[in-house]
């Protein structure tokens, strides 16, 4: 029986692929969902660094012509896949790593990219703990309390809401951490609030829509993952929800404006990039998606552009920026050279603070659900003074 | 005041509740003939799910699909049984139940492989996917016919296991195993039996529970798929109408504790939130061990004596 | 008396089989202190045999409680759970509380212990909660036992999560930034690692853990065990107080799965109440089902394997494969779990001894007829 294991587990061994050689390679880790329940965004926020991949398929490093790679490791939207996930790029010896869409994740894995000297840059994670008291995790995005803050003040003054109904996954940090900033700022303009948590899982979602129409709250705010922020809306529209339910960037989804359409829900999200920005990447992004079947899919069916994907897209040129400006592939180098790195992208101007290295930013877009004509309608640009 | 607040609530449980049942059916018949807690049980309801997503995406319309569905679910089901549970019947039976969280994380591995991972999105099935509205309170039509349903298969399921002869056969196989082979009972035919009207009402609860839900993935078979369980144990294992009323009042129990907070806030038994919901799983098996303590036959479970 | 005295003069006759399993364990240890030292310590080698460690440990306490005394629990990861977060909760530096408990005003607990008396707190909380669960549901038989101790891992789970407890808990956040296994490293004043301790570290403390179970095995108590195992009405017939031993059995298994949580806690950086789900209880069975019922070794070896091929060696299943110009069909993420299925279905259905059945690592060494002999005094007991 041993014997047999033993043949058995080296004939698989035999089978791991030959790292091809010969060529000068740079290794970029993307470290993203691919499955679990922020699959769906992880997956369209690689599509912008695949893009970026596809239309600059090289780096000059130190006078040479680097192929860049992209490495993929699946942390599956979930804290104790994470680590092992992230040990997978470091073994890889990529030099430098993208992501990952949602904080927890971000979070978990962290120590390990430490540990082994990677810089990594977050794509979407806006909960300030990813970056705080670390010198090695950068971020091209807004934080939490900037977005908790600017959703707040938009329930208050412009939709008029006095009670707010918010909703988190448990163990969910950046759930949790928006809804915690988001309450603080609405109670400090004088609102109420109500908030409530559910197990991961969860389905049904009628009793939580009952509590906040109990509690005659304005406003329905629940930054969840795609998968919950769908089950939530088709379930307040069979239940004609007379609050508007608000959310994150992680409601910018074609997913969600397809549960939404039809309905007569106000949906309101806030976000990183309206599309019509830069109409020459979107014209782009749009034509590489359509020849593409395989990046539809993973896009969700259609063509509509998700501001994560343009934030891939970013992170994926100031990783560039950050290969050439050390000049080499080591991955401790980049992490020295990243502090300087600005790059003028799609979403916005990128550069990253002398403090925790996150982005410096300070506009988030507002949008709402066209239910009409299953689209977005750009609603306003939104800071805090 | 009470009747008002509390009613939303009652109606999701009632739904919740009739969804639970069609899946607990299937645990308390397997485990009163095979004195087995079938693990995989919700995750073939959870297939049933996929399985309506991935045939109606190829284009057949709702009449075929529906049938195909149930009649490949109830195929699974009988699969599962021959594949996995057939070859250990003399085994112990904690391998029979280590086989059954076998056969559970295979299926959900499967189904991981074949959606990547990803949320489907169940299709729409018209009229049980109406709006209406009952008492001031709108939900989805389904809601209504959930529980209309589940008494009416349930009612079918008894007088089958009553008056007829495969439905005796069955009765006398969970009565005693041996004696009832030596009497000329196919015992296999009456197993194989069990699973496919198992699975076949799981089948016909995931059309209900993802039409309301809309969305599946690999996991969504799980947690239903326990607390179906708890339902069974809850009213007697073994016993169908038992099976029904523990999965309507854990439906039940389950969707108020969602809103107690605010229940309890609006009748102003308290000034402030206590984060209840987060309990709405635990509450569950709290029950469960509760019920197992106190009254291990459930509510209409049959005392049996322990053979030496 | 006479088996006692039987067992006195074995042990004085050192039995040659015992040497040669001594000196391979001891090799092992070496090997790996050796390979620290000289391979890259961002191989995946050291993950997979940091995880192999902690789960060998884990599936060790499973085995003890399942295949020696025949309880069928599926609690372990509410009391890997426990485990965890009492060694979070007691370890993480005062400086960082601000920093971990940010939601909760630095949180309630403002010392930090260290590490191994934290570790043994850690099991000793759980097996506390293991009295107190154990005291209902160790009456219930089979399956019954099974799906109550099930439920209990999601009452434990959920009361973690729970807000109200946030000061002491962090809710349902992460806890972090406690030491790992890598703060194991020896350093020089410069930061630099000297001597790399951090795989060497969890051997020893699942080793000593280990040798304490297999101790424990060789007991009168362990002997009892399994005659609860054999058959619980001889077993109480023999004078064997079943509730008092099953009850031992329980809260002993759980205050090595304590350890194991303590030990998760440390690979993975990080705890969070969400992750130790029911699944991660199967894992687990499943790992003492493909090592073997009752085998303490098959638990060991079957850890390395599982947590190898799942992290490492079937990694590539989950990735396009090019054989020159030929894309190797059906590989794409999930298939690795997909194998990973089948190659557990076949394990279940047609191999259910497992790797080691219930043989230990001596018995490889003894002669054929030895072996024999020794089953036959094994099936006397």
């Amino acid at each position: 029986m041993m014997k047999k294991i033993v043949a058995i587990l080296l004939a698989m061994m035999m089978l791991l692929p030959a790292i091809a050689l010969g060529e000068n390679v740079v290794k970029i880790g993307v470290f993203e969902p691919a499955s679990g329940d922020s699959g769906a965004g992880g997956k369209q926020e690689m599509l912008g660094m695949q893009y970026a991949n596809k239309i600059c398929p090289t780096v000059e490093i130190g006078g040479e012509t680097y192929n860049v790679e992209l490495v993929y490791a699946d942390n599956g939207s979930s804290a104790d896949k994470a680590p092992s996930a992230a040990q997978q790029l470091v073994s890889e010896g990529v030099s430098v790593v993208l992501g990952s869409y949602g904080s927890g994740v971000s979070i978990a894995a962290s120590p390990i990219f430490a540990q082994a000297g990677i810089p990594a840059i977050g794509v979407t994670c806006t909960n300030p703990q990813v970056t705080a008291g670390n010198t090695h995790y950068f971020r091209i995005c807004f934080l939490d309390p900037f977005q908790g803050t600017v959703l707040a003040n938009y329930a208050f003054k412009e939709l008029g809401a006095t009670t707010a109904y918010c909703l988190a996954e448990l163990g969910n940090d950046y759930d949790v951490g928006l809804v915690h900033y988001f309450k603080q700022a609405f109670e400090a303009l004088g609102g109420m609030v109500i908030s409530e948590t559910f197990p991961s899982g969860t389905s049904d979602f009628t009793s939580y829509l009952t509590n906040a129409s109990m509690m005659e709250a304005g406003v329905f705010f629940c930054p969840v993952s795609i998968a919950y922020s769908t089950q939530i809306i088709n379930q307040a529209a069979a239940m004609n929800a007379g609050y508007a339910i608000l959310g994150s960037d992680t409601l910018d989804s074609n997913k969600v404006v397809e549960a939404a359409t039809g309905t007569n829900l106000n949906i309101l999200v806030s976000t990183f990039y309206q599309e019509g920005g830069n109409p020459e990447f979107d014209a782009g992004f749009k034509a590489w998606m359509n020849e593409d079947a395989e990046a539809l899919t993973n896009n969700g069916g259609n063509d509509m552009i998700a501001a994560v994907s343009v934030m891939g897209y970013d992170a994926y040129f100031v990783a560039l920026e950050a290969l050439k400006a050390a000049g080499t592939t080591d991955s401790k180098k980049v992490n020295e050279v990243l502090w300087n790195v600005t790059f003028d992208g799609v979403s916005g101007a990128i550069a990253f603070d002398a403090v925790n290295g996150d982005a410096v930013r300070d506009t988030a877009y507002i949008k709402s659900v066209d239910t009409a004509n299953a689209a977005w309608n750009f609603v306003a640009v939104q800071s805090v003074e | 005041m009470l009747f008002n607040t509390i009613l939303p609530y009652l109606l999701s449980g009632v739904s919740v509740g009739g969804q639970y049942a069609l899946i607990a059916i299937g645990y308390t018949m397997v485990y009163g003939i095979l004195r087995l807690i079938n693990f995989a049980h919700g995750d073939v309801f959870m297939v049933a799910g996929i399985l309506m997503v991935y045939i109606s995406a190829s284009g057949l319309p709702l009449y075929v699909s529906i049938p195909v569905v149930l009649i490949a679910t109830a195929a699974i089901g009988f699969l599962i049984e021959r594949v996995a549970y057939k070859p250990l019947r003399t085994a112990p039976r904690m391998s029979v139940m280590i086989s059954a969280i076998g056969v559970s994380y295979a299926l959900q591995n499967l189904v991981l492989y074949i959606t990547g991972g990803l949320n489907q999105f169940y299709p729409t099935i018209p009229f049980i996917s109406q709006s209406i509205t009952i008492g001031g309170a709108s939900t989805k039509m389904v809601t209504v016919v959930t529980p209309i349903l589940t008494v009416v298969l349930m009612v079918a399921l008894v007088l089958l296991i009553n008056h007829t002869k495969i439905g005796m056969a069955m009765r006398a196989v969970s009565k005693d195993f041996e004696t009832s082979s030596l009497m000329g009972i196919k015992i296999n035919n009456v197993i194989s039996a069990t699973f496919v009207i198992g699975s076949f009402l799981a089948g016909v609860g995931s059309l209900l529970y993802f039409t309301n839900y809309t969305t599946v993935i690999q996991t969504s078979g799980a947690m239903p798929g326990l607390k179906a369980f708890v339902a069974a144990v809850f009213g007697g294992i073994g016993s169908i109408p038992g099976a029904v009323v523990g999965a309507f009042i854990i439906g039940i129990c389950e969707s108020i504790i969602k809103g107690l907070d605010i229940i309890l806030f609006k009748l102003g038994l308290s000034k402030q939130m206590m984060g209840l919901a987060t309990f709405s799983d635990a509450f569950t098996f709290a029950l469960l061990i509760v019920i197992l303590i106190v009254k291990p036959t459930g509510l209409f479970g049959e005392k049996t004596t322990d053979k030496v | 008396m006479t088996m006692n005295a039987k067992r006195n003069m074995q042990v004085k006759k050192v039995n040659p089989s015992n040497l040669i399993a001594a000196a391979i364990i001891a090799a092992v240890y070496v090997v790996v202190f050796v390979l620290e030292q000289i391979m890259p310590p961002t191989s995946m080698l050291f993950t997979v045999l940091k995880k192999g460690a902690v789960y060998a440990l884990v599936a060790v306490s499973m085995n003890l409680l399942n295949g020696f005394t025949g309880l069928f629990s599926l609690g372990q990861a509410g009391f890997m759970l426990i485990g965890a977060y009492t060694y979070g909760i007691l370890t993480i530096p005062v400086a960082q509380r601000a920093a971990v408990y940010q939601y909760y005003d630095g949180g309630l607990v403002q010392f930090a212990m260290p590490v191994i008396p934290a570790m043994i707190l850690a099991g000793l909380v759980a097996a506390v909660f293991a009295l107190l669960i154990g005291m209902p549901v160790l009456r219930l038989k089979s399956d019954y036992l099974a799906i109550a101790t099930l439920g209990f891992a999601e009452i434990i789970r959920s009361i973690f999560q729970w807000d109200k407890l946030g000061k002491l808990t962090n809710g349902s956040n992460m806890l972090r930034l406690f030491p790992s296994f890598n703060d194991f490293n020896i350093k020089n004043a410069n930061g630099e690692v000297v001597v790399y301790l951090s795989t060497l570290v969890p051997f020893i403390i699942t080793g000593v853990c280990v040798a304490l179970v297999v101790m424990l095995l060789h007991s009168s108590y362990g002997r009892a065990f399994m005659a609860i195992r054999d058959d619980e009405i001889s077993a109480e017939a023999m004078g064997i107080n079943l509730a008092k031993h099953k009850q031992q059995a329980f809260c002993i298994s759980s205050f090595f799965a304590g350890v194991g949580g303590a030990m998760l806690a440390m690979y993975s950086n990080s705890v969070q109440a969400k992750s130790f789900t029911s699944a991660m209880t199967y894992e687990i069975l499943l790992i003492v089902v493909i090592g073997g019922i009752g085998s303490v070794t098959g638990s060991c070896l079957s850890s390395f394997l599982f947590v190898a091929c799942s992290e490492w060696w079937l990694r590539f299943l989950d990735q396009k494969q090019m054989i020159g110009s030929w894309e190797v069909p059906l590989l794409r993420n999930g298939f690795r779990l997909v194998v990973f299925s089948v190659i557990i279905m076949v394990v279940v259905l047609f191999f259910r001894q497992g790797i080691m059945g219930t043989k230990e690592l001596p018995d490889l060494f003894r002669k054929k007829k030895k072996a024999s002999e020794a089953g036959k005094e094994g099936a006397a007991k």
